[in-house]
Parts: structure tokens; C-alpha cells; sequence
């Protein structure tokens, strides 16, 4: 069982940061709104507070990291040109699905979107971290801007999923491949 | 929550210049394996620190219309998701 060192850097921004971070969305959608909500005395909320600041923070450094490292290490693999007269284009996926009608659309829809949508994730996320490290329990009193954050979460949610989907999508037709070969493991001989 | 909202429409505002203007294009390539992408996210993210900066200096301890703000704010996250969606960039 082996993996190239772009198909491990590819699992690691769309598994690793943007799946991860996906799954983060729902949690903080749902303890934002229980936290300032909550009639639960003082006391009892202020060790809830620390876990949702930790939580908040975790989840601006996934997006953040998901972002830079699709912008800065996958992307520019993905839209390098092949060298002229090249026939095979296994190493180019944007020219792969280019290459073809019924797979263009992936990249003239799917990252031509994915590429600008995706960033509507980290910068949403962070204005809300910092408002709630600024408000937090106290944010229960300021009914427009929970409101408001909330729906900051719903959209930096709908966001990353748009670019995991065409993320997703991009890698079942035109793989971003090559690099070192890494072995994970050794296969018995059949 | 404005800041957030004026660099998502600044990003988007961007996004569609380049893919609209050959010239501007040219110029957003900072960084050339990720092309013009690295001068549209960094400008946006640059607009949104300043105005996040500013918007703080002024209204950081001031009581604002929050209601006005929250609404402006979700109106330019949602005008910045439809003007990245590549049939309503090649419609206008």
C-alpha cells in the first residue's frame, strides 16, 4: 500500500483540515446558540466558555489551514502546464479535465468556484471567534449580532461544503498525483 | 461582522475583475504556481484587516445600530457567494 507525496498532502487538506473542519460547523452552530441561550448560572458556564474559546480557535486555525494549504501547495500542482507535445496529462489534472467535454465543467465550474468560495470559511470563522471571545457569555444580550454570528457559522459551513463537494469530485476525475512515492505498508503476494 | 463582510464582497469584487480583465490578471499574479488566486486572496484578506482595524478604532466601544450592521453584513456575504458562482460571472 504506498501514496505519492501530492495524493498525502491532498488527504491532508481535504480529510485532514476541510472534513474536519465540516464537522466542527454543526457543533459550534449548535453550542453557540445553547451558550447564549442558556439560563444556567455563571459559575457553572465559565469552564463551558474556555472549551467553546478552545473550540472556536481550532476551528480558525482548520479553515485557515485548509485554505492556505489548497491555495499555496495543491493548487499550484493542479494548474501546472504540461510541457509541449505531452500526450499524457495523468500529471495535469486542469488540462486533464480541460482535455475533454464531459469532464470540463468539473474544473470550469467546480474549481473555478471552489477556488474563491472556499475562502468565505476562515475569514466567517474567525470574525466569529473573535467576536465571541470579545462578548462571550454577555453575546446572550446582543440578540442581532448572535444572530448575525450564527448565521456567519451557516454560511462559512455552506462554503467549505461547496468547496469539499467540488474537492471531492476534482479528485475522483483528475487526481493531483506524483511526487515521492511514500510505502505504507507491504501487500502479501496474491 | 462587517469587516468579515466587506472583505468576502471585496474578495468576490476582485475575483470577478480578473476573470473579466486580462490586465488585472496580469497584476494579481503574486505568486505565479497559484497565479492570479494569490493576488485576489491577498488583497481581499489585506481590505479586510484595514477595515476591520478601522471599523474597531471607530465603533469599538461605541453603541451601534446593530441591526443595520448584522443586515449590510449577511447582504455582502451573500452578493460575495452568488458573484463567485461562474454562471453568474459569465452572465454579467
Amino acid at each position: 500500500m504506498e501514496i505519492t507525496a501530492r495524493g498525502l498532502w491532498t488527504l491532508l487538506h481535504g480529510m485532514g483540515f476541510g472534513a474536519l473542519y465540516l464537522l466542527a460547523c454543526s457543533g459550534a452552530l449548535i453550542e453557540i446558540y445553547r451558550f447564549t441561550t442558556s439560563s444556567a448560572p455563571i459559575g457553572e458556564t465559565a469552564r463551558e466558555e474556555r472549551l467553546l474559546k478552545h473550540y472556536l480557535v481550532a476551528m480558525v486555525v482548520l479553515a485557515w489551514a485548509a485554505v492556505l494549504t489548497g491555495a499555496y501547495v495543491i493548487y499550484p500542482w493542479y494548474r501546472a502546464g504540461p510541457p509541449a507535445g505531452a500526450k499524457d496529462l495523468a500529471l495535469f489534472p486542469q488540462q486533464l479535465l480541460m482535455s475533454s467535454r464531459s469532464t470540463s465543467g468539473w474544473h470550469s465550474l467546480g474549481m473555478e468556484w471552489k477556488e474563491h468560495i472556499a475562502w468565505f470559511a476562515p475569514i466567517s470563522i474567525t470574525m466569529v471567534a473573535f467576536v465571541f471571545f470579545k462578548y462571550g457569555r454577555d453575546l446572550k444580550n446582543h440578540k442581532q449580532l448572535r444572530a448575525g454570528i450564527l448565521a456567519f457559522v451557516l454560511a462559512s459551513f455552506v462554503s467549505a461544503g461547496v468547496a469539499g463537494f467540488f474537492g471531492a469530485m476534482l479528485d475522483k476525475y483528475a487526481p493531483v498525483q506524483g511526487g515521492q512515492t511514500i510505502q505504507l505498508s507491504n501487500g502479501e503476494a496474491k | 461582522m462587517l469587516a468579515a463582510g466587506i472583505g468576502s464582497f471585496v474578495l468576490a469584487i476582485i475575483a470577478f475583475a480578473a476573470d473579466k480583465s486580462a490586465p488585472v490578471k496580469i497584476g494579481l499574479n503574486f505568486y505565479k504556481p497559484t497565479g492570479p488566486l494569490s493576488g485576489v486572496t491577498t488583497v481581499a484578506i489585506v481590505v479586510w484587516f484595514l477595515a476591520w482595524g478601522f471599523l474597531e478604532w471607530r465603533w469599538g466601544k461605541r453603541a451601534v445600530a446593530m441591526s443595520r450592521i448584522t443586515r449590510v453584513s449577511l447582504a455582502l456575504l451573500f452578493l460575495s457567494i452568488l458573484l463567485t458562482f461562474p454562471p453568474i460571472i459569465d452572465l454579467l
